[in-house]
């Protein structure tokens, strides 16, 4: 039978795992080891992107007060953070976050360890490639770190290094030899992103065990697999857009100076390029990069909902669909970051229009999870708590958005920190949180050992309040008018009453209690990681297929390639009752009794 | 009461907040939107308004709902969790209505946006300033009397914006430098100026007084401070006024000033 032969093959294909410590632990080429580097990697990061952002707060709440812990240093300024510094410090406390963190987590750690474990394949397409996928971001973190210490610091343009301050070297100090390193960096970061994504997409194609239907796909393979197409779409753009920067840097090229620009000592006529070309090329690729910070934990959510809910995922080919429009419409809403930006204001209204198209999938995938707990037997364990969070979080963060879909009302909010509450309301209240998520529930397959539920629940709680008193009235502010990017409110009378600044320094109290409260996840995922009680292979009585295989999974994770012959979201079906869970990979043909007996614990 | 309802109330409590910052805010100027001085500002005020009001019923709809679900069907003994996949009628249902009220906001905004950024709409005056952005401050070049941009008797001043109340009025947004971005909070207007390009902006005011100019857009070590006076004078006299003294301060021969404080 071609069936078997086929299923025969896959098991010759078992590799012997590696005997050395090198090639096990460090130059693996086991996605399982890779996601989980990627996994310690973006962790540490956080602190580090959490920290700058803690030294952000602290100046905005006390302008010019000596930030505790570090009062030792910039003596010569009076003890007092220097201005330039606080722009280095959002600059790479974003930079940091988005390439170093969440999209690193949620690709990178996530998609590695999961896509292979969940279409039943032993490992991805191209191992060695995902291997040098998670190598490439060192060199990335490693100049972005160096760039403290050259000349003129870290780079100071922001996130979104807008030309000219990030190309003309004596815009500001951060423009010397900082920006170049900011460039070579991120040029790093996107080529371990495409090597990821290359890998995601030829894996999910070609790796499916059989009966994996693209349409039995659990969700968070279908959200990995649209990022990576996302990705590979996007990314090319910025890369170039990188690159030209770095020309105009470097070499002289004038991509983005002004016509007729003349400089000193140079050529008769400089110039002739366009600033917002730039622009449009970095948002070209960063809005759909906003995407790729969202789209996988929407998938991670989505499979957590129903597993807790302990029912089948409410509308399954409405949020396929959702989550492909979402990527579709991302490549036609940039302009919407550039509606002020003296683009023509005819394209701002047609950004218009199509930015409040995309925020209609997001509506759809809302009511479907609603719908998703609605009748359900929910289980609050930490993993379901955090995907709730996320629900009610993300809810914020997608009607904010209509705000500044709004060209007019843009007008006023654009730049101000109405922005920041929208972003940290969709990049903590959705992405983190499903992060949180997705550590909680994995954990056990990831490491065979459980985490601790009760300081996992305190954990949520806690960040749950400070996370919202840390972010909300980032909308009020930003609605008054208090521009993001300053060092200092109190220079603008408007925003120097009682109101304004005792909302500056309750945001940063929460946000310094927000950050403490990350110590008990950190004690509670190291504890777990030598001392949890050991996990079953499928402790949460999940379908998909990576709680088919023993906890952690072994080397070749599937000693035989599993069969699939239902969805993943058979919950509380009939068929297998009392038993409220029905695996991917079980035989239909098994009567009931012999199914619950093979599948007790 | 069971202990897992207490996580309705967090999820609650988190909803209760948001709602209850917004409700707050209308009643304290130093929260609610800065006050308003311009007709622009009021349309803009009003679509803000709009969209506070459907976002803020979607709001506490999904949030009662999903705190209706968390109180309600909690992992109970003996209880059995309904085995559905799906209803098309609900998702097509909850994909018109959204739709339909993002396409009417979409086009209800589209007065607005054209009456202040359509180079068409723009009122057919003479600009009352050029102004240049550069690192950190404003520098606005104001037509003299014969109201003409770059004739000689031309004004220069530095952070200090003058203009007439109730007369649309135009200026020519420019920077030397980098990005900046022109921001009246008070008019609800915002405008990057950009190197290379030449901005046409217009904007109004119903009240006289003193206001802020905001930089938006970050420009370098300085852009917190890159801040700027506004003044609104009651009559276009009051203006010619202020502007003929600025006009004889800024011809005032500094070395006859420089030898007098010396003594001669
Ligand atoms: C529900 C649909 C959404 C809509 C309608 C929307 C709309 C917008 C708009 C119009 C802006 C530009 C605002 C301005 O600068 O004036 C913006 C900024 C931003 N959005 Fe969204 N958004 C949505 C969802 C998301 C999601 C899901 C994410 C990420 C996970 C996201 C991340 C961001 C970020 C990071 C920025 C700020 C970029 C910057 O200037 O630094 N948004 N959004
Ligand atoms: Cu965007
Ligand atoms: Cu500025």
């Amino acid at each position: 039978m071609s069936a078997h032969a086929h299923d025969h093959g896959h098991d010759d294909h078992i590799h012997p795992a590696p005997s050395n410590f090198l090639t096990k632990y460090v130059f693996s080429i086991d996605h399982k080891v890779i996601g989980i580097q990627f996994l310690f990697s973006g962790l540490i990061m956080f602190w580090i992107g959490g920290l700058l952002a803690l030294a952000v707060r602290w100046q905005l709440a006390w302008p010019w007060q000596p930030i505790p812990l570090l009062s030792g240093i910039w003596a010569e300024y009076g003890y007092r953070l220097p201005p330039e510094y606080y722009n280095k410090l959002f600059t790479m406390h974003a930079t940091v976050m988005i390439f170093f963190v969440i999209i690193p987590l949620l690709t990178g750690a996530f998609g590695n360890f999961l896509i292979p474990l969940m279409i039943g394949a032993r490992d991805m397409a191209f191992p060695k490639l995902n291997m040098y996928s998670y190598w490439f971001m060192w060199p990335s973190i490693i100049l972005m770190s160096f760039s403290f210490f050259v000349p003129g610091g870290a780079a100071e343009a922001g996130w979104t290094s807008y030309p000219t301050l990030s190309t003309f070297r004596w815009s500001t100090s951060g423009a010397l030899d900082g920006q170049t390193l900011w460039l070579m960096s991120l040029l790093f970061a996107g080529i371990s992103s495409l090597m990821g994504s290359i890998n995601y997409i030829t894996t999910i194609i070609m790796l499916r065990a059989p009966g994996m239907k693209m349409f039995r796909l659990p969700m968070t393979v279908w959200a990995m697999f649209i990022t990576a197409l996302l990705q590979a779409f996007a990314l090319p753009v910025l890369t170039s857009a990188l690159i030209m920067q770095l020309l105009d840097r470097i070499i002289g090229t004038n991509f983005f100076s002004p016509a007729n620009w003349m400089v000193a000592n140079s050529g008769n006529v400089v110039g002739g390029g366009q600033i917002l070309l730039f622009q449009h090329l970095f948002w070209f690729y960063s809005h759909p990069a906003v995407y790729i910070m969202i789209l996988p934990a929407m998938g991670m959510v989505s499979d957590i909902l129903s597993t807790f809910s302990r029912k089948p995922l409410f509308g399954y080919k409405p949020m396929v669909f959702s989550v492909s429009a979402i990527a579709g419409l991302g490549f036609i809403v940039w302009g919407h970051h550039m509606f002020q930006s003296g683009m023509n204001p005819a394209l701002g209204a047609t950004f218009m229009l199509s930015t409040m198209m995309i925020a209609l999938p997001s509506a759809i995938k809302t009511f479907n999870w609603l719908g998703t707990m609605w009748g359900g037997r929910l289980q609050f364990t930490t993993p379901m708590l955090n995907a709730i969070g996320f629900v009610a979080m993300f809810v914020i963060g997608g009607l904010s958005g209509i705000f500044m879909a709004a060209t007019p009302v843009d007008m006023h909010i654009h730049d101000t920190y109405f922005i920041v509450g929208h972003i940290h309301y969709v990049l903590f209240g959705g992405s983190t949180f499903a992060i949180f998520a997705g550590i909680y529930y994995w954990f056990p397959k990831m490491f065979g050992r459980m985490m601790n539920e009760r300081l996992g629940k305190i954990h949520f709680a806690l960040t749950f309040l400070f996370f919202n008193g840390t972010f909300f009235l980032m909308h009020i502010i930003g609605m008054h008018g208090h521009p993001r990017r300053i060092a200092d409110p109190t220079v603008y009378e408007f925003l120097r009453g009682s109101g304004v600044v005792g909302m500056n320094q309750f945001m940063t109290i929460n946000a310094i209690l927000l950050g403490m409260a990350q110590l008990i996840v950190v004690y509670n995922f190291i504890y777990s990681l030598f001392f949890g009680p050991k996990a079953p292979a499928n402790p949460w009585h999940a379908n998909t297929l990576e709680w088919a295989c023993p906890s952690p999974p072994p080397y070749y994770n599937f000693l035989k390639i599993p069969t699939v012959y239902r969805m993943a979201y058979e919950y509380s079906a009939d068929d297998v009752a009392p038993r409220d869970y029905w695996p991917q990979d079980e035989p239909a043909a098994e009567s009931k009794d012999e199914a619950a007996v093979g599948h007790s614990h | 009461m069971k202990p897992e309802r207490l996580w309705t109330l967090l999820f609650a409590l988190g909803a209760i907040f948001a709602t209850g910052c917004f409700v707050y805010a209308r009643s304290d100027a130093d929260w609610w939107l800065v006050p308003n001085v311009s007709t622009i500002g009021r349309e803009i005020d009003h679509l803000f308004v709009i969209i506070l009001l459907i976002t803020g019923i979607v709001f506490i709809g999904t949030q009662v709902v999903l705190c209706y679900i968390l109180w309600k069907f909690p992992d109970a003994p003996g209880r059995k969790a309904e085995y559905v996949h799906g209803q098309m009628k609900l998702e097509v249902i909850w994909t018109i209505i959204p739709a339909s009220i993002l396409v009417f906001l979409a086009l209800y905004q589209m007065g607005t946006w054209s009456k202040i950024k359509f180079r068409s709409s723009m009122p057919k005056v003479q600009p009352v300033a050029e102004v240049t952005a550069r690192q950190f401050q404003w520098v606005f070049r104001y037509a003299g009397e014969d109201r003409r941009l770059h004739t000689d008797d031309d004004l220069i001043t530095v952070n200090d914006f003058h203009f007439v109340k109730s007369e649309p009025t135009v200026i020519h947004l420019r920077s030397t430098d980098v990005l900046h971005s022109f921001f009246l909070p008070q008019f609800r207007i915002k405008q990057d100026a950009v190197p290379g390009l030449t901005i046409p902006v217009w904007f109004d005011s119903e009240q006289s007084g003193k206001f802020e100019l905001v930089c938006a857009e970050l420009c370098g070590w300085g852009h917190y401070k890159m801040r700027g006076n506004v003044t609104v004078h009651e009559t276009q006299a009051e203006f010619d006024e202020w502007l003929k003294k600025a006009k004889s301060e800024q011809n005032r021969d500094q070395l006859a000033l420089a030898n007098a404080a010396n003594g001669g």
